[in-house]
């Protein structure tokens, strides 16, 4: 196979076909509307990805625009030709990884690391416990961190503002396990942490289990489970992530459950999407489509739940963000709505473009902070709007993004932003 | 630096100058086929802007091709002959309404479905409604002089057009037509630019006409057995007193393409499904539904079905929207044309496809705005596919073939551009096709505006295969 051919395949070249250039996916990218070109829509890019297969273009020149692209999805809700954008965006990205691989210089990913991310002491605390942390998400994704944001400096006291105060190591390791339950259960499901919500939102994870529990589910959190690989797979490290993804197949199988149910729409996200990453017909593929048609968003779970009323008014005007993979990855997106629906008091008022990206998206946020504060206060602006006095989402990289915007509004006296089941649990549900 | 760019950049901001490859590429192209690399892609974000870059195109000779959001059918904003691709699609939003005019002032940048929101708080409509009303700009509508379904009714942008500001190719200002209804002030300029292709200026405002908006609307679905009596449906329909907002058609392919995608209860067996809007005041509506319906069976429809809610209607439009996408599944290609014929002629025209299918043994489904004649023959094929593609272009021929002997036209809704540029001779003849290029030589005598478009090249040929 020559060359061209080796990266027509590596790259989806056969898929940029089902795109017809209709544009109907440009009033649905937010890159296109802070950045005003059509370099940064999904049509653009994914023309510039058959051109680069075409051998017009280079691999070079395909970089930024597939490094801007926030990877929400929200074309591929939109897309009337069913273009398979994100195997396209991953394929990419995979082919910029690996010719970056070949001329990049090793000293920026350490002046980083040693230089920047190590000595921030609220970092690390933020973070919990490092080796813990490495072990979660492999020192690759943090490599990758630095090397993309080579050019730009980190805005890591701004992050560190917002993020909450964590437990200690000691609450972290007397988590327990698994919980039996006496009565019968509403189903047993086995609990995916992830590694943000875990490291970050420790308290937001306890209270999930907590809610699991009181709607009378049984629960186990499996120990072997690792990192969804999504983080890997936007950065173009394939390979990590389809390892990612078996060690966790593996690390389910051993229990018999029949969800499982995580809180963060972007992991949950990747792992309904695992079969993807294997052959049809193999093994692992076949393990993987059991995988998948376990994985429910908690907010899934909870609204089939028979027999449960909430005991506690909140009196609260709340918004919606809806995180952008929940909605256009797993296609979940009325359950959040019926369950704060059902919250005494809530008063919901919806966002005037709910499926527009908080600017968030993975790492965007840290590696593009410049376009991600631009598209952040496009969302504000609609936030702010509603009057609400919480924004509730279902992922922690909007929960984190939320709490900066209202940092950037300086309106944090009279708004925070929450979690949805951090919602749920402040309104004391209660079985019947 | 060439000289033109240093002219260009002493008023233009950098940011809107795009010359790298990645930019250059992302503006070779739009909805129809071919790819062009411009040597520029420059933004105007104001009159003042857009006169610049005219004059210094002009200046120095460089071709210059007026843009929207790109999603024109027929190769409009193509920059075929290289030079600068002016994108106007960041010009910021202006919509000026004058309710008790009935009119609205807009900046080329608008989406099309943008006006009529605005008007709709005026109890008004702006009636053209191209399906890519919510992505399309203004300035491509009014170039293009889009279509859309509810034409039957309402007519065609053109119809809607009162006065406009253009920016002629040596960069001077004018402005033509005006505010009123009633304007016979010497020729017409305003209807000649509307769906001149941006090959005579670059449309910098538009002034529109708006309606009243219709208070209700009731969806019918008529099933027939065969095409013919569709047709025969849709005159009588026609001749009776009743006017629909709009009337589509769906063939079998279409259907049947639709319900393997995403079954919506359509009736597969159906060899055409007639889809009709009829607006107007409730009362109306009970009245002339009844009509309907009795007009249908009487000549020998299958079936009639009327949606009881508005949720039952709009799953039947969804299911009209979802033939793009149903039969791009049959093959990843779309060739879709827009040949229209005289009303009377569907029956004719969707016989002669039949032919042309066989003959060229090619995939063609057909839907369209049957109530104005305005079919969309799509032939489903892969680009990837030389020999196939070769039968295509034949195939794409004689349809333009048949609408023209039927007495139709090449295009109905799309444009000419680059892909019917060959076929212009066939339905003007030598001497109108020749008049056509006189007004458009007097207009812009150094044919620096969006050339290569409408007036085919000595000996040109529809070409849909690379290299």
């Amino acid at each position: 196979m020559g060359e061209l051919q080796t990266l027509q395949q590596k790259i989806n070249y056969d898929k940029t076909f089902d795109c017809v250039q209709c544009g109907y996916c440009l009033p649905a990218c937010p890159t296109y509307e802070t950045l005003e070109k059509e370099t940064h829509s999904p049509r653009g890019r994914i023309n510039l990805v058959k051109m680069v297969a075409e051998g017009k273009a280079s691999v070079e020149d395909l970089e930024k625009p597939m490094e801007k692209c926030l990877g929400c999805m929200a074309c591929t809700t939109v897309c009337p030709t069913n273009v398979q954008y994100g195997q396209i965006l991953e394929g990419a990205k995979e082919v910029i990884e690996d010719h970056r691989v070949k001329s990049a210089s090793r000293n920026r990913i350490e002046d980083f690391l040693f230089g920047s991310f190590f000595p921030s002491e609220k970092w690390m605390n933020t973070l919990g416990n490092l080796t813990w942390f490495y072990q979660r998400t492999g020192i690759q994704a943090l490599a990758n961190i630095s090397r993309l944001t080579k050019l730009a400096p980190l805005h890591l006291d701004k992050f560190e503002k917002v993020i909450p105060k964590q437990p200690s190591p000691k609450e972290r390791a007397q988590r327990m396990k698994r919980y039996i339950r006496k009565r019968p259960a509403q189903a047993k499901v086995a609990f995916f942490t992830g590694c943000v919500m875990d490291g970050v939102f420790f308290q937001t994870n306890q209270n999930t289990l907590e809610l699991l529990l009181r709607f009378g589910f049984e629960v186990v959190i499996p120990e072997q489970q690792t990192c969804c690989g999504a983080l890997h797979a936007h950065s173009g490290k394939v390979n990590d992530s389809i390892d990612l993804a078996k060690r966790n197949i593996v690390a389910f199988e051993e229990e018999e459950v029949d969800y499982i149910v995580n809180n963060a729409g972007g992991c949950g996200a990747r792992m309904v999407e695992y079969h993807h990453l294997f052959k049809e017909g193999t093994s692992w593929h076949k393990r993987a489509k059991q995988f998948v048609s376990k994985i429910r968003d908690i907010s899934e779970v909870l609204v089939e739940a028979d027999g449960m009323f909430f005991n506690k008014s909140v009196d609260k005007t709340v918004t919606y963000q809806p995180s952008c993979h929940m909605t256009n990855v797993q296609k979940v997106k009325t359950p959040p709505l019926q369950l704060m629906k059902k919250v005494p008091g809530v008063k919901l008022k919806e966002l005037a473009r709910p499926d527009f990206c908080c600017g968030s998206a993975g790492i965007y946020n840290i590696v593009n902070y410049e376009d991600s504060m631009d598209i952040l206060d496009l969302k504000m602006n609609d936030v702010c709007g509603t009057g609400s006095e919480s924004v509730v989402t279902t992922n922690p990289g909007c929960l984190l993004q939320m709490k900066l915007g209202i940092e950037r509004e300086g309106v944090s006296h009279t708004m925070n932003a929450v979690h949805l089941v951090d919602l749920l649990l402040e309104a004391d549900p209660q079985q019947q | 630096m060439s000289n033109w760019m240093e002219a260009l950049k002493k008023e233009i901001p950098d940011h809107q100058i795009m010359t790298g490859i990645a930019d250059r590429y992302s503006y070779s192209f739009d909805a129809s086929f071919g790819e062009h690399l411009p040597d520029a892609a420059i933004q105007a974000k104001s009159k003042q802007e857009v006169v610049h870059i005219v004059k210094v195109a002009n200046q120095f000779n460089i071709p210059i091709y007026p843009r929207g959001q790109g999603t024109c059918l027929s190769g409009g904003p193509l920059p075929v002959c290289g030079g600068i691709v002016l994108d106007l699609s960041q010009w910021p939003e202006q919509i000026d309404m004058n309710a008790d005019d009935l009119t609205v002032q807009v900046s080329p940048s608008v989406l099309t479905a943008r006006i009529n929101e605005e008007a709709e708080k005026h109890g008004l409509m702006y009636a053209p409604d191209p399906s890519s009303a919510h992505v399309a700009t203004i300035g491509g509508n009014l170039a293009e002089n889009s279509g859309g379904p509810r034409g039957l009714k309402y007519g065609v942008t053109k119809d809607f057009v009162l006065g406009l500001e253009l920016v002629t190719p040596e960069g001077e200002v004018i402005r033509t037509g005006g505010q009123t209804i009633k304007n016979v002030t010497g020729f017409d300029l305003t209807k000649l630019i509307v769906g001149s292709e941006g090959t005579l200026g670059v449309i910098t405002e538009a002034t529109l006409k708006l309606v009243p908006k219709p208070p209700a609307v009731q969806t019918i679905m008529v099933e027939f057995n065969d095409v013919r009596t569709a047709g025969k449906a849709i005159s009588r329909t026609l001749t009776s007193g009743i006017l629909p907002s709009k009337m589509e058609f769906m063939d079998q392919a279409c259907i049947q393409a639709v319900e393997n995608f995403k079954p919506s209860g359509l009736p597969v067996d159906a060899e055409a499904i007639v889809i009709i809007e009829l607006d107007g005041h409730l009362e109306t509506l009970n009245v002339e539904t009844i009509l309907v319906e009795n007009i249908m069976l009487e000549i020998g429809a299958a079936n009639v079905s009327i949606p009881a809610t508005s949720e039952d209607a709009a799953r039947i439009w969804h299911a009209r929207k979802q033939v793009s996408p149903a039969i791009a599944k049959i093959k990843p290609t779309k060739v879709s044309e827009d040949a229209t014929v005289p009303r009377s002629k569907i029956p004719d025209m969707m016989d002669r496809l039949h032919i042309i299918k066989e003959k060229y043994q090619v995939e063609v489904v057909v839907f369209g705005h049957a109530g104005d004649g305005n079919l969309h023959p799509n032939i489903l094929c892969d680009k990837r596919d030389q020999e196939e593609m070769a039968r295509v272009e034949q195939a794409v021929e004689e349809i333009f073939q048949a609408a023209i002997d039927l007495g139709g036209t090449l295009s109905g809704e799309h444009g000419i551009g680059t892909m019917k540029a060959p076929f212009m001779e066939q339905e003007l003849g030598t001497v109108g096709l020749e008049m056509m290029k006189r007004i458009k030589d007097s207009w812009d005598p150094k044919g620096i505006m969006n050339p290569g478009k409408i007036f085919p090249e000595k000996g040109q040929k529809l070409v849909l295969r690379n290299g």
